[in-house]
């Protein structure tokens, strides 16, 4: 069981590692979305279903395509998909960053009190997520509801703009 | 895979499961589970992979008939061998890779499709006794194992380095989520009144028969029967089938971003299709149209994967017929088609599943109440919004040709 676990951990660890150090920027993308399988899998390891086909259907199939749509929409020539090796001043802030998110997310995790002796999990069934969701959190998923479609009426707002503005320039 | 079969079923539906029995038998008991996986692997990949070669076949022979010719008569008799001839074909052909193609993702595009289109098949319940995988969230394994398609999509279109390749690749991605949506919705009222994702699960809520001959099909209840209606429309333009066939249009996008691939990675790519248009159908199947379960009580006598069978043919066939009777729809209709008239449809009837589940007690003359109801609730926003949608935008104008 636990070199399954070492495997996903490497596949994880691997992807998102080499996904930083290329310099292209698709293949780095391409490289996100095995990161998030390999993130499923764990899921599906540690034997959450549900989750890891929900991970699977929503990140691999489509917030990857936000991803990449929004790579092609806005660089202008593919050359422009390499990025360059930033300056000094860029991998500083790059680190302070990722070392201000690692050192919320060590802290977070030292603070949660894992009780020693784990007892056997119970197996939720989709039933019981859906009474849950439905239930005691649906506060919660309204207000992620709520949230993206004002991202959604955003969206659809900026590009009716452009439409009108650029209406004289059509063939 | 159930292992213990009830002895109340027929020797013919026992068969699966007797020959299984006697091939994991040959091996040593720890490594039972492991044969029993690699056979139905194996199952899986003879089974569909003969399907494909013959539906390929079948395609031809039967637009030919449509369009008044013959078809593929000529390699061996009746023109049965021609799929594997044209699989030689495909093997033999040279391979040729753009130079300044991006090599490993033109590699990778095909073999993606492909492995995520197989996994469809490990969910559906082919019969009584016969599923690989009999998971708690089946339905919701087989749409994720989908999500795949696009991504292969997107690879093929810009590893080729070809502007072609690349355009066609976003409009198919544009129509396969636009249609992605209708399809999960149209599925939502089934997991809804079946109470469950689990594919066997839905299957055994639509058995039983009203006085012996009316299955409880979930197609047979008005939700059911326009959430049948919007999962094939979908699932055409899921598959790339014609009317919805833009992705590889070949008169306007050169075989859109399938352009720069040749030999067997193209022959892959069709597979592919094949595979899906086969899983999606079976999915309908399991989903609206009883899966297994025989369509009157008293033809029970026939085993349940032959039913299966039957089912997925006609469907099939009927994606054949289709691809044979309309035109291509422009890009433009296309994604309409998906936003203001297949989503709100689906979203509407939503509310008649629920409508449904909630007068579940009615009885009597409320009974026929009920129907008639639920039916309205089905057609009204049919008409209203199948009328709605070509408003303002027929008759068309065209600035820069002739009319």
């Amino acid at each position: 069981m636990n070199a399954v676990l070492v495997i996903i951990a490497f596949t994880i660890l691997a992807s998102a590692a080499v996904a930083m150090s290329l310099r292209n920027l698709i293949h780095s993308a391409l490289l996100l979305v095995a990161n998030w399988l390999g993130v499923a899998a764990f899921y599906l390891w540690a034997g959450a279903e549900f989750v890891a086909f929900a991970q699977v259907l929503i990140y691999v199939g489509a917030v990857s395509m936000i991803v990449l749509f929004a790579m092609l929409l806005t660089r202008r020539a593919r050359a422009d998909a390499a990025v360059v090796p930033g300056s000094i001043d860029r991998a500083i802030s790059a680190l302070a960053v990722s070392g201000a998110v690692a050192g919320v997310l060590v802290f977070a995790v030292l603070q949660t009190h894992l009780p020693a002796v784990t007892p056997p999990a119970p197996a939720a069934t989709v039933r019981q997520l859906g009474a849950q969701l439905m239930g005691p959190q649906a506060a919660a998923l309204l207000v992620a509801g709520v949230i993206l479609t004002v991202a959604l009426l955003g969206a659809v707002i900026l590009a009716a703009k452009e439409r009108n503005s650029n209406q004289d320039d059509a063939p | 895979m159930s292992v213990v079969a009830p002895a109340t079923d027929s020797f013919l539906e026992r068969l699966p499961l007797i020959m299984r029995g006697w091939f994991t038998g040959l091996f040593p008991e720890s490594l039972r589970w492991l044969a029993g996986s690699l056979l139905e692997i194996i199952a899986i990949l003879a089974v569909f992979g003969l399907l494909f070669a013959f539906l390929t076949l079948a395609e031809r022979k039967v637009l030919g008939r449509v369009q008044n010719r013959p078809g593929p008569n000529r390699t061996g008799p009746a023109g049965l061998l021609q799929p594997f001839a044209d699989g030689i074909k495909m093997l033999t052909k040279e391979d040729i890779v753009p130079l300044v193609a991006d090599r490993l993702l033109h590699f990778l595009a095909p073999v993606v499709l492909v492995a995520f289109s197989l996994l469809t098949f490990a969910v559906i319940p082919y019969g009584r006794h016969l599923v690989a995988l009999d998971l708690d969230a089946a339905v919701l394994f087989f749409f994720a194992a989908g999500a795949g398609t696009e991504l292969s999509v997107f690879m093929a279109g810009w590893a080729s380095h070809n502007k072609y390749s690349l355009l066609a690749a976003m409009r198919a991605l544009a129509q396969l989520i636009s249609y992605e949506l209708p399809l999960l919705l149209s599925v939502v009222p089934v997991v809804m009144l079946a109470g469950t994702l689990s594919a066997t699960g839905i299957v055994a809520a639509q058995g039983g028969w009203t006085a012996g001959v009316i299955p409880h099909w979930f197609v047979l209840r008005p939700w059911g029967l326009a959430g049948f209606a919007i999962f094939v429309v979908a699932a055409l333009a899921e598959s790339n089938r014609s009317p919805f066939d833009l992705p590889e249009a070949e008169s306007e996008l050169i075989a859109g971003h399938l352009t720069e691939y040749s030999g067997f990675k193209y022959a892959l790519f069709f597979m592919a299709e094949y595979f899906g248009m086969t899983a999606l159908s079976g999915m309908g199947v399991t989903l609206f149209l009883g899966g297994w379960q025989a369509p009157c009580a008293f033809l029970r006598f026939i085993p349940s994967y032959a039913w299966f069978a039957v089912k997925l043919f006609a469907l099939l066939l009927g994606c054949i017929w289709i691809r044979a009777t309309f035109p291509r729809l422009r890009i433009d209709q296309l994604t309409r088609l998906a936003w203001k008239f297949l989503v709100p449809l689906a979203l509407v009837n939503l509310g008649t599943a629920a409508f449904w589940h909630l007068t579940a007690g009615w009885d009597g003359a409320l009974q026929i109440a009920r129907w008639a109801l639920a039916l309205a609730l089905v057609a009204g926003p049919f008409v209203l919004l199948g009328r709605r949608l070509s408003t303002g935008i027929a008759p068309r104008t065209y600035r820069y040709a002739a009319s």
